[in-house]
């Protein structure tokens, strides 16, 4: 491997990670503040990578579309944790997962009524969709560069969000002492709400800004899903930073098993998570107590 | 007294009647309804092997189909193309494979608790679904089709004949009555005892001097084992073993049968399977978008009856003991 396939490939699994990071923030937020495990979190970025498909044909412009569709996902959060989440606080984690598994059916099936279960693809946009050569014959997308930068954006406004406002006091607040902050009279169910909608919001935008890179296809929520749970794992529950962390190392990881060792490359990822359960079975960033 | 004596009697009866019922039923005729019980049966064999750990462990696996799958697929690679397997080598291997494979897994996954356990079961799970789907090993994912079934023969002499309906209908009955009382019997040794100390309060079985980890690692491995069976009776059933056996659809659907017939009893997962499929079928014979019909049964199943089927029962009891006694 030549220093400028490295860098690709470097580049690459980066951009993977960061992406993963997108999707599993909301995980970890939802999980560490709501105390909810949800399966369904994945089918978010499917319906986001639908959105972009969908309304990017009927816009005509990819961003116009994921304007939209931030704004249907947020909507589609709020009414999701008004009718379904916010029943299952007081409830045990198998009530959960069933509830979530249910709704994983429910978009599943809608998605199949409504796009089909053909593999559709999104068109890069214009501005975008030049490369910047490296050698002679390589060079990098820069659609795939625009989208770490957007990543990495979202994620120092999410730093900002979390520790420099009101909002993200009561937040944090709420993630280590929920009785306490709801005792204080702040509006929890309120900060649940935010914190729900925020989470698919992020978990759609990931979907949308994958969707010229990765394709739109039945089944790509499950398998973000899964590989999210990974990242959780590994960077420890409730732990948006080690979300980050672990996104960049399973993203670098799983692009490198791939070009490395092609013929074990669906196994790299859990390999390395159960490696890392045996050191650390809470996670390399568990808070403590 | 009398009460309690009652329920327990009320309790035998409904078991017997069951077992009555299951007995007589290939008598009725209809291969197709003799087939699809044996297939409820086969799925009653692995939500039982789930229950010891969600219902009676504590820990809720999201990844279990990945052991069933394993049992199913040890069948598949072991059966020879030009001939039958045996039986009794082939059943006895796949047991020991998914043992082998569900102890393996619990050295990682017992160690981690409530949501990491979720999470962790199901990846782990996934892996396995990889291994059979992306590799040559397992064939990918078109899986294996066994030219023959297994035969029982001992010698010269063959006691069954896998081949029949009917017989493979008793043998598996004969299994899932044996694995029902196997585990009434675990649960009501110390081990089982331990196991629901466990479940209910770990911190004060680990301070009572019980070595937790190893306990629930026993259990994890015991149910590995139990699922590996029924896979196997899947593929002796369908001939055939296919990714699809380990996928988290099929996992997510065992959790559902324990919820449906109320989680923590054996006789609730027996139930639980057949709600699950009659439920199934009835969605299926309406729509071919069922998922999206059982999706929502699903979510209003844990909204408004949270104990499930087994719930709707005590509290129609109650309802009718309570009147009784008005009068």
């Amino acid at each position: 491997m030549d220093v400028y396939t490295f860098l690709i490939q470097l580049l690459n699994g980066v951009q993977y990670g960061l992406l993963l990071f997108l999707v599993a923030s909301g995980l970890t937020l939802i999980f560490g503040i709501m105390g909810i495990i949800n399966l369904a979190h994945g089918s978010f970025y499917m319906i986001g990578a639908y959105m972009a498909f969908s309304l990017a044909s009927l816009t005509g412009n990819l961003f116009v579309a994921i304007v939209v569709g931030v704004v249907l996902s947020v909507l589609l959060g709020i009414v999701l944790e008004w009718a379904l989440f916010s029943h299952l606080y007081k409830r045990d984690h198998l009530e959960q997962v069933l509830l979530s598994y249910g709704l994983i059916l429910v978009f599943e099936e809608l998605r199949s009524l409504i796009a089909g279960n053909d593999v559709h693809g999104v068109a890069v946009p214009a501005v975008f969709s030049g490369s910047i050569p490296l050698t002679d014959t390589l060079s990098y997308p820069v659609y795939r560069l625009f989208m770490s930068v957007v990543c990495l954006a979202l994620a120092g406004l999410l730093y900002l969000l979390i520790h420099r406002t009101r909002l993200g006091m009561m937040i944090r607040a709420g993630a280590s002492n929920r009785e306490m902050v709801a005792a204080l009279g702040l509006n929890i169910n309120l900060v649940y709400r935010l914190v729900f909608a925020l989470g698919v919001a992020l978990a759609a935008f990931a979907g949308m800004l994958a969707a010229p890179v990765s394709s739109v296809y039945p089944g790509m929520g499950t398998q973000v899903l899964i590989i999210c749970f990974v990242v959780v794992v590994i960077g420890g529950i409730g732990s948006i930073w080690g979300a980050l962390a672990a996104a960049l190392l399973i993203g670098v990881a799983d692009t490198f098993g791939k070009v490395l060792v092609p013929q074990a490359a669906g196994v790299t990822v859990y390999l390395l998570m159960a490696a890392i359960l045996l050191w650390r079975p809470e996670g390399l960033f568990k808070r403590s107590g | 007294m009398g009460s309690a004596r009652g329920a327990v009697n009320g309790k035998a009866i409904a078991i017997g009647a069951a077992l009555v019922a299951l007995l007589l039923f290939p008598l009725a005729g209809a291969t197709f309804y003799t087939e699809l019980v044996t297939k409820v049966m086969i799925l009653a064999i692995f939500a039982l092997s789930l229950d010891l750990l969600v219902g009676f462990t504590g820990l809720v696996s999201f990844g279990h189909a990945a052991f069933f799958g394993i049992g199913a697929y040890t069948l598949g690679l072991m059966a020879p193309k030009y001939e039958a397997a045996s039986l009794w080598v082939t059943l006895p291997a796949a047991l020991l494979v998914a043992g082998i494979a569900a102890f393996v897994v619990g050295l990682f996954v017992v160690r981690v608790k409530g949501v990491y356990f979720i999470m962790v079961t199901l990846a782990f799970a996934q892996m396995f679904y990889f291994v059979f789907h992306d590799t040559k090993f397992g064939r990918g994912s078109d899986g294996i089709s066994m030219n023959f079934k297994p035969v029982a023969t001992i010698g010269s002499y063959t006691p069954f004949d896998l081949a029949n309906v009917a017989h493979v209908y008793f043998l598996v009955l004969a299994l899932m009555v044996a694995t029902f009382v196997f585990l009434r019997v675990v649960l009501r040794s110390p081990f089982g005892r331990a196991l629901m100390g466990i479940r209910s309060n770990e911190h004060r079985m680990r301070s009572l001097g019980f070595p937790v980890y190893r306990y629930k690692l026993a259990s994890f491995t015991l149910a590995g084992t139990l699922a590996g069976l029924a896979g196997y009776l899947s593929a002796l059933q369908f001939g055939f073993v296919n990714p699809e056996l380990l996928s988290w659809h099929q996992s997510g659907n065992v959790l559902l049968m324990l919820i449906l017939g109320g989680v923590g009893s054996l006789f609730g997962a027996v139930v639980g399977a057949f709600a699950f499929v009659a439920l199934a079928e009835i969605f299926q014979a309406l729509t071919t978008h069922w998922q999206l019909l059982l999706g929502a049964a699903i979510i209003l199943l844990v909204i408004f009856l949270p104990g499930g089927l087994a719930s709707v029962a005590a509290r129609l009891k109650r309802t009718l003991v309570g009147e009784a006694i008005d009068e």
